[in-house]
């Protein structure tokens, strides 16, 4: 196996093990942070595809920000009503035949594919790609999008302190 | 391609023994004797009132989504910092007029004491 592969299934392992659990667990905190571990996986996996700016931008927008915002979410809000409840309605074998009908379709699928050679890739670095485009090619739209970040900023404060 | 993020694997890898070694190692030194005012939280000082698991106040929110607004803006500054030798004073102006539209936002949201702990 090489290293690629290894990086590869542990990466994988993390990011499908995450999501397991983050929709298993009962306890609404647990279940952030093992969403957490799961986007942790798939940033391993923008890494191992050479996409560096998009691994960077998961850590810090998707685990350091929305994760955040999900927490914050939770501990506003009085979870501790739901956790004695239990799902009634009892359509997990409904859940289980479409989720089966969907592998083997996908299955089936990738059999038949003919998927291009993957491509080398350039020696320059992804970060240092769009850096280039975004700071050289795009310059106005990039002073623009810290107008949008501005409208957020404004939009936010005016809507939580609407009542306050 | 894997070879130039070695160092960070090394780092990962001391992040999850650190705190691993030393709960193992406490674990195994410590000796184990039982006493109620162990499972508190504060062996000594003020007893807890309360659960643990009570809710936060909703001005911690408003805080939280500016951090992730400017957070937004730190992966904008992020390929100008890696580029930043061969982008030279023109980079500098270029974050230096996109850090001030969002200064602006910052100063504004002070003025009107969003950020105040009223």
């Amino acid at each position: 196996m090489t290293l690629e592969a290894f990086f590869f299934y542990a990466f994988t392992t993390l990011a499908l093990g995450g999501a397991t659990l983050a929709i298993t667990r009962r306890s609404a905190v647990h279940a952030a942070i093992s969403l957490m571990v799961s986007l942790l996986g798939v940033a391993g996996l923008y890494l191992l595809l050479n996409a560096e700016f998009l691994f960077v931008s998961q850590i810090i927008l998707y685990i350091g920000g929305i994760l955040l915002l999900f927490l914050f979410v939770i501990m506003l809000v009085n979870l501790d009503a739901g956790r004695g409840l239990r799902q009634f309605h009892q359509r997990w074998p409904l859940g289980a035949a479409v989720t089966a009908i969907a592998g083997v379709a996908f299955a089936i699928l990738w059999s038949r594919a003919k998927l291009p050679p993957s491509q080398t890739m350039p020696d320059v670095g992804n970060v240092e790609l769009v850096a280039d485009t975004l700071l050289q090619d795009y310059l106005v739209p990039f002073e623009v999008v810290s107008l949008l970040l501005l409208v957020a900023v404004v939009g936010s404060v005016l809507l939580a302190r609407k009542r306050a | 391609m894997l070879e130039g993020y070695l160092p960070l694997f090394v780092f990962l890898v001391l992040c999850i023994a650190f705190p691993l070694a030393a709960l193992l190692v406490g674990k195994a030194l410590r000796p184990s004797v039982f006493a109620p005012a162990k499972l508190e939280s504060y062996e000594c000082g003020i007893e807890a009132v309360g659960g643990a698991r009570g809710r936060y106040s909703v001005r911690f929110y408003l805080v939280a989504i500016l951090f992730v607004i400017f957070d937004v803006e730190t992966v904008f500054l992020f390929p100008w910092a890696v580029r930043y030798k061969q982008l030279g004073w023109f980079g500098v102006a270029e974050a230096l007029v996109f850090l001030g539209i969002l200064v602006v936002g910052y100063v504004w949201a002070y003025k009107k004491g969003a950020l105040e702990w009223v």
